[in-house]
């Protein structure tokens, strides 16, 4: 029998294939649990639910605002996490973490104690005439702030890592600071806006603790799908698992599609140099 | 007045006035400043502060984005997002200039540097030449009153070096503003500047005609980089007492004692087996330590064994194997009177 | 691809490993001649059973309870799913009876009304079900899937009044939460929860006409392994003692 000879493929040492595997299980093994119990017949009838409907729509809605927010507050103060030297830097940057570390549900009180009827800023708004608790707006607010982190960090290590000169040479040529930041600094370091505005997004979507505490949960109004999810997991655990699939393909396809769209025109093609 | 004239203070000493259309090569060492006064010059955070009027117009307290002076950094600085064209079209358009305007005259410079073909490209699809060639048409588009270019040709090889070195020579003799020109390479400053300031230490320690520093350098590292024997000392009657304590004798002594620079040309330095009898006064005892062609010739580096200075002679191959010369072998070195040239520091 | 099947059998291996040495140590068996019963209970109950704990070991030296509070429709899905659970106490009939044989013989071992949760001193004036309705007042409610949810709506609908809620919370203790925090001026609750928040909120009667019952059963878990000890407990929270526990703490008794 002759064999031919296989072409020798870098070895991979089994310490690290095991832990790697095992990591794989770990994750993998519960979403096969959802896919194998998932009552398939079903699928259709529950996706086409309004009510479920109209949870997706305003989990899309509130994410994507969440992560608007996110970008139009997170970016300028990773620039200043990043850039600017002021007293007391290590405490705001350990605070911008906080809602990492935070269990979602004690976000939701600390958001009630500052923009709640009775919170620190309430009379404020209130003179306003701003209701943030049982809107859209609080939801929004509340998945904007376990956003946030993801993406303040994920910017400022991008801009903190930036090769200076560029920006230099952008205002000898007559660019002033906001024009730089606008055209070099921004587009230099939107691998990591994207990669962290994805990771943002994501979990303002997947978020449950801080919205049902601050914002509450009425169907419409502020009960986005994890919301649903967890309602319908005391009545109908079937509907819960079909819905908690809606959530994790809605997510995977965009952060698919984002990664192929957004992440792979920034890296140089191969191939192309003289 | 048209031109520079500047003060700086702080790491880097020094005063520079410089008349509109001149070029000035900037050389030093590392950690001479060189750098620094690109940068402190361009208004960007320095070590230095630069009181600084352009054109007659006191510039001092304007930020970057106001000075109007084209700063290109050591390999280019290209904005690596941006194609080749739009690169030049940066700084138009952070002017003002129309998207479209901006395009046809940023194109127009790519064409003037001879690298029209690679509008489309990126910078990191460009070659180091015509990256270099980019940056200067994106620094010459925005038709600066100052140039500052740090080291525009080290990081590139010989025969990019020479053709960039071409594009520089015909577009800073066209180029109406002040242009001052980071470079290590005596060669590039021959060819590019009318005006060369050698930087030591944070001072200025020379600034005269190029022509004027390769005759009479006032520097031991401009000397060294230019190939000759160069010992900074104390000149005394008659004589030199170097930095370590050896004392060279000249026949042309200066007329005050102080600090100077002892300068030998490598030709005139003859190396002998044993130690030579009769006239030659500085005469010491040394190492070889490395023979290197040069040309038709052999360029011998020796160590000072016996408290005499390192020295590099040159000699013909033929004086070479009468030497039977190789690395290690002891020898005399020997200079004559003549020949060791002083200049006051 | 022997080698990798190999490398997934070892991860594999290694993950259940990891499972089972986490579960060990929260496994319901004996540990030095001590029974550890596990009690999964409604969260209605948090404070009478953990107010009536010492008292019980007292009485059952060996006998070990531990707590597990959550909705009623979480505990039993954890039941149905088969965690390691010796007693089930869950705050309606409906949810006990869903789990059929998965446990034994259920009884019901304490009522519940429902009161009208108000800010402390009632500032709003709430009197009864009908003002619910008034524009001035933030109304919350828990979500319809939850009992509390289900028999505040019963309650309404015998009252002839429609509340639209600004909020359907997740568990009656959300409920009782937005009325301390001030966020809410008045929720439906049990007058357990009034009680159990003390002075942080009022209650505001509802008549025997429109109010509704809630009859909290209890039952050992058919896979108990200590069912001697898990039925004795069962019985215990029928007796006189536990029932004065629950009637000071703002339950009824059968």
């Amino acid at each position: 029998m002759i064999t031919t000879p296989k072409a020798v493929r870098p070895r991979v040492p089994a310490l690290l294939w095991i832990p790697a595997a095992g990591a794989l299980v770990l994750i993998v093994l519960p979403l096969a649990g959802l896919v194998v119990r998932a009552p398939w017949a079903q699928v259709l009838p529950r996706l086409t639910d309004p009510a479920v409907t109209e949870s997706l729509r305003l989990s899309l809605v509130c994410s994507f605002a969440a992560l608007g927010l996110s970008l139009l507050v997170g970016v300028p103060l990773a620039w200043l996490l990043a850039r600017v030297e002021f007293p007391g830097k290590a405490l705001v940057r350990a605070a911008v973490l906080l809602p990492l570390v935070l269990p979602p549900v004690v976000g939701g009180v600390a958001l009630l104690l500052a923009f709640g009827r009775n919170g620190l800023a309430g009379p404020l708004l209130d003179a306003a005439g701003v209701r943030l608790p049982f809107t859209t707006a609080g939801a929004v607010l509340a998945e904007t702030f376990v956003a946030l982190p993801f993406l303040t960090l994920s910017v400022e290590g991008a801009i903190a890592g930036l090769d200076r000169r560029h920006e230099e040479v952008a205002a000898t040529l007559g660019s002033g600071p906001l024009r730089v930041f606008g055209t070099v600094t921004l587009p230099l370091v939107a691998p990591a806006l994207a990669a962290g505005g994805a990771l943002a997004w994501a979990r303002a979507l997947g978020e449950f603790g801080a919205t049902i505490t601050f914002a509450g949960n009425l169907p419409g109004e502020t009960q986005t799908l994890p919301l649903a999810v967890y309602l319908l997991l005391q009545d109908d655990p079937d509907a819960a698992i079909v819905v908690s699939l809606l959530l994790l393909a809605v997510s995977a396809a965009l952060l698919i599609a984002l990664r192929a769209r957004w992440l792979s025109p920034l890296r140089s093609r191969p191939g192309a140099l003289p | 007045m048209k031109g520079l004239s500047a003060r700086l203070s702080g790491y880097l000493e020094a005063e520079l006035d410089v008349p509109a259309g001149e070029t000035v090569a900037v050389v030093g060492p590392n950690g001479a400043g060189k750098t620094t006064l690109l940068r402190a010059l361009a208004g960007l955070p320095a070590r230095s502060a630069a009181d600084l009027t352009l054109d007659g117009e006191r510039v001092t307290d304007l930020p970057p984005h106001l000075r109007a002076a084209g700063y290109v950094p050591q390999d280019g600085g290209l904005f690596p997002h941006l194609s080749a064209v739009r690169n030049v079209a940066y700084g138009l358009r952070a002017r003002g200039t129309s998207r479209q305007q901006a395009r046809t005259v940023a194109q127009d410079w790519l064409n003037r540097l001879g690298v029209a073909e690679f509008a489309a490209r990126r910078p990191a699809e460009l070659s180091g030449g015509q990256a270099q060639r980019v940056a200067l048409a994106r620094a010459l588009a925005v038709r600066p009153r100052l140039l500052l270019l740090d080291e525009p040709l080290s990081a590139l090889d010989v025969t990019a070096r020479a053709g960039v070195r071409h594009a520089l020579r015909t577009h800073l003799a066209e180029y109406p503003g002040v242009c001052l020109i980071v470079t290590h390479d005596p060669v590039d400053a021959l060819a590019l500047a009318n005006r060369m300031l050698v930087l030591e230490d944070g001072k200025v320690a020379q600034d005269a005609s190029p022509g004027d520093v390769t005759r009479a350098p006032r520097s031991a590292w401009v000397a060294r980089l230019l190939g000759r024997n160069a010992y900074p000392g104390t000149a005394d009657d008659g004589g030199i007492v170097l930095d370590d304590g050896f004392r060279l004798v000249t026949a042309d002594p200066l007329p005050g004692n102080g600090p100077a620079l002892a300068v030998i040309h490598p030709e005139d330095v003859a190396l002998y087996r044993s130690r030579p009898e009769g006239s030659p006064r500085n005469t010491w005892p040394a190492r070889v330590e490395l023979v290197t062609p040069v040309g038709t010739r052999l360029r011998v580096a020796t160590r000072g064994t016996g408290g005499g200075p390192d020295a590099v002679a040159e000699i013909t191959p033929a004086a070479a194997a009468d030497l039977t010369l190789a690395e290690g072998v002891p020898i005399w070195v020997t200079i004559k009177a003549t020949e060791v040239t002083l200049t006051p520091l | 691809m022997r080698g990798r099947a190999r490398v997934a059998a070892a991860a594999c291996a290694a993950v259940v490993a990891l499972a089972l040495g986490t579960g060990a140590c929260a496994s319901g068996s004996a540990a030095g001649g001590e029974t550890t019963l596990t009690v999964l209970a409604a969260a209605s109950l948090t404070e009478t059973l953990n107010a009536a704990k010492p008292a019980y070991e007292r009485e059952h030296p060996g006998v070990k309870p531990r707590f597990s509070f959550a909705g009623s429709q979480e505990l039993a899905a954890q039941v149905r799913q088969g965690a390691p659970a010796d007693v089930i106490a869950t705050a309606d009939e409906r949810t006990m009876s869903g789990l059929g044989d998965d446990v034994t013989k259920p009884s019901v071992f304490a009522t519940n009304r429902l009161r009208i949760a108000v800010a402390p001193g009632n500032p709003k004036r709430v009197r009864g079900l009908a003002d619910l309705t008034r524009k001035d007042l933030t109304v919350v409610l828990a979500a319809p899937t939850v009992p509390a949810g289900r028999y505040a709506r019963q309650a309404l609908g015998r009252a002839g009044v429609n509340v639209a809620p600004r909020s359907e919370e997740k568990d009656v203790k959300s409920v009782v939460t937005r009325i301390r925090l001030g966020e809410a001026d008045a929720g439906i609750v049990y007058g357990s929860d009034v009680a159990a928040a003390g002075k942080a909120v009022s209650g505001v009667a509802i008549p025997d006409a429109q109010n509704v019952t809630a009859r909290y059963p209890v039952a050992v878990v058919s896979t108990t392994e200590h069912r001697e000890h898990a039925q004795a407990l069962v019985t215990w929270m029928s007796s006189p003692a536990f029932r004065k526990e629950l009637t000071a703490r703002g339950f009824g008794t059968p």
